[in-house]
């Protein structure tokens, strides 16, 4: 899609959008590496385009389910940065008050029903959330993110297949990023593009750019507006790749050094759809800058709020297990 | 006044389905062969028909889909999905969903989520249905925290315990005894709900205490009622939930007697039998007059061959002879 049929407003909400994911995932690499953040973090460095292009289109009431890598599908639906820097400490104030941890942030109030560290796992969960959509007479819609890697598993076929016989209004974005860890694309499938598999459900499966975020907005565009309509779901193809490790810590000995640095040349989705803003005057120079410092300081005080927040009570470990209380032990000590 | 009239263990629970659809538009039910075929069991018998198949919905044999599918819209909040898994031991093939998904995600969400859905699936053996169709796994259930684990006896408690699941707001696998579908027993035509977590004492006694669940409760009241005859007192404590179970019934119960039988139709090892008997070394071990004996299958498959599987089942002489070797 030409920057010329896209309003100011919201190309500026794209870059920011970008902008604001780059500088989260980078900041917590580093805090990673201080030994800040506890367990393992996956990072969504590179693959930026993906989320933005196709949250986009999204409202507030909309749903997505994110994968391990969700950090990215958070802050593009509107997730509290705060809750979710504070989550990644493990702070009583995170998203999850500390219990669910980087592959396990949500925020429901914005329609981002979690991260999920099973692969494949949050896929019929979107689904679910598009009937129920349709049985209420919704107009909104669903969005799945997963990895190429999910792609291969039971989740897949099961959750699409419902969603393609119901006419479920959900749509399901394949990040491919060409590795399941270690294991390159061309060694877990031997089509050239997960698309390809939107045949075998009766749905319309489309490959696209995902390191241009106009085409990425411009595909997830098409097949939101056809969910909403309850024509049913498309499988969308986004080829991307991640900039860092599979998690902070890979050593990455599987892809050369020369592949990733040719893909932070000329693939970065920031820098080509920077280019684009400029060289059509959208924005200038200094206002993309202004929009960078902005974000910094914005982060910087997700930090330190998380820095600042007190760690759960060991009274916290029991607590949250349950929703509905019980005469009968539900939470059992010995 | 209360009608109350004789129907079967199915149709109680059918009648806790039609209630709990006729008065929240958000329940709806799913599984294989759940619409028109009635469920293999009728337990859904006349829903199809009545409330249509936008709510009662057939789906494709893919556990994992329908049973992500019920979790993503309970999370939501726009529905209350009651899901069918036709057998507990197809369980294999959808399991994340249910144990790394619906169970946790109100934890790692820091309590923000509700999981409002019942999955209702089927257990027991007796009908030559061999190692893959006859199985009591709620020992894998009650072993994950965050899933409520149901498992009625009697006609009156599927009822009310049916009524309870649905309308509790955490994940619950309600567990039907096959053997018991078609048993009949008073039930109240009005709804009602039976509490989570409360024992029912099924039979009071004072000289050995039997907990029991699901079917083994029956084979255990028929004991009861042959010792009765030669002056021996046994009481029966059906759980009826295992998460959350009535500590306090059950404890109470052995303090009174001093002698425990557990009674169960899962496998012996990591189990229900073997919970309960560590219950009792713990809770009330002072009162224990004699080992805690236990009466459950041996650990090997479930048999096909009718010879073969009425020895795997606990039968009533087994838990007779249990019973004898501590009085």
């Amino acid at each position: 899609m030409a920057v010329e049929e896209i309003p100011k407003e919201k190309l500026l909400w794209m870059y920011e959008t970008m902008v604001r994911i780059r500088v989260h995932e980078e900041r917590v690499a580093e805090l990673f590496a201080q030994g800040k953040i506890p367990g393992f973090v996956h990072l969504y460095v590179g693959e930026e385009a993906v989320a933005v292009g196709v949250m986009a289109n999204l409202r507030k009431e909309d749903y997505i389910t994110s994968t391990h890598r969700g950090h990215g599908h958070y802050i593009a639906k509107g997730g509290d940065i705060k809750a979710s820097m504070a989550e990644l400490f493990g702070k009583k104030t995170g998203s999850g008050k500390g219990k669910g941890g980087s592959m396990h942030i949500a925020d429901l109030d914005v329609g981002e029903l979690g991260a999920n560290g099973i692969v494949g796992g949050g896929i019929p969960h979107a689904v679910g959330a598009a009937l129920g959509i349709k049985l209420n007479g919704l107009d909104n819609v669903a969005v799945a993110f997963f990895g190429d890697g999910a792609s291969n598993q039971q989740n897949f076929h099961e959750g699409i297949n419902l969603a393609s016989i119901w006419k479920l209004p959900v749509v399901f974005v394949c990040e491919n990023n060409q590795y399941q860890i270690s294991l390159s694309y061309d060694k877990q499938q031997a089509i050239k593009s997960v698309a390809e598999r939107g045949k075998a459900y009766g749905i319309p499966g489309v490959s696209v750019d995902g390191q241009d975020v106009l085409a990425v907005y411009e595909v997830a565009k098409e097949a939101i507006e056809r969910a909403r309509r309850g024509e049913g779901p498309t499988l969308i193809e986004a080829k991307t790749y991640r900039f860092r490790g599979h998690f902070e810590g890979d050593p990455q000995v599987y892809r050369s050094k020369e592949e990733v640095e040719w893909w932070k040349k000329n693939k970065d989705p920031i820098k080509l759809f920077e280019e684009k803003l400029l060289e059509k005057g959208v924005a200038t120079r200094e206002e993309l800058d202004g929009i960078w410092e902005k974000v910094k300081k914005e982060i910087e005080e997700a930090v330190k709020f998380a820095e600042e927040s007190p760690w759960p009570s060991k009274e916290e470990v029991v607590e949250d297990v349950f929703s509905t209380p019980t005469k009968g032990v539900l939470v059992w000590q010995w | 006044m209360a009608v109350v009239r004789e129907i079967t263990f199915a149709q109680a629970l059918n009648e806790a389905l039609d209630y709990e659809m006729s008065k929240d538009p958000k329940v709806v039910v799913m599984g294989e062969d759940v619409g028109l075929y009635g469920g293999i069991y009728g337990v859904t018998a006349g829903l199809y028909g009545k409330y249509g198949p936008e709510r009662v919905r057939d789906t494709p044999i893919a556990e994992s889909g329908f049973i992500g599918t019920a979790v993503g819209a309970a999370a939501t909040g726009l529905l209350r999905p009651v899901v069918e898994l036709m057998f507990i031991d197809f369980l294999g093939v959808a399991f994340d969903q249910l144990y790394n998904q619906a169970a946790k995600m109100r934890y790692m969400f820091g309590g923000k989520a509700k999981i409002s859905m019942v999955l209702r699936t089927t257990c027991g053996a007796g009908f030559s249905a061999a190692a893959q169709h006859s199985q009591s796994l709620h020992a894998l259930f009650s072993h994950v925290p965050g899933l409520k684990v149901v498992m009625p006896s009697t006609p009156y408690d599927a009822k009310g315990l049916l009524i309870s699941s649905i309308e509790d707001d955490d994940p619950v696998i309600f567990i039907e005894h096959k053997g018991l579908y078609a048993i009949k027993g008073e039930v109240p035509e009005e709804p009602y709900s039976i509490p989570l977590g409360e024992a029912d004492v099924k039979r009071e006694g004072k000289d050995v205490t039997i907990v029991a669940t699901a079917a083994m409760v029956h084979k255990s009241l028929e004991v009861a009622e042959k010792l009765e005859k030669e002056g021996i007192s046994i009481e029966v404590v059906d759980p009826r939930t295992i998460v959350p179970l009535d500590v306090d019934t059950i404890v109470n119960s052995i303090k009174k007697t001093g002698k425990l039988v557990v009674v169960d139709e899962g496998y012996p090892r990591a189990s229900f039998a073997s919970d309960i008997a560590a219950l009792a070394a713990s809770k009330a071990f002072d009162s224990l007059k004699a080992p805690v004996k236990i009466v459950t299958p041996p650990a090997t498959p479930v048999p096909f061959s009718p010879a073969l599987e009425s020895e795997w089942i606990p039968s009533a002489e087994k838990i007779e002879k249990a019973v004898r070797e501590i009085l």
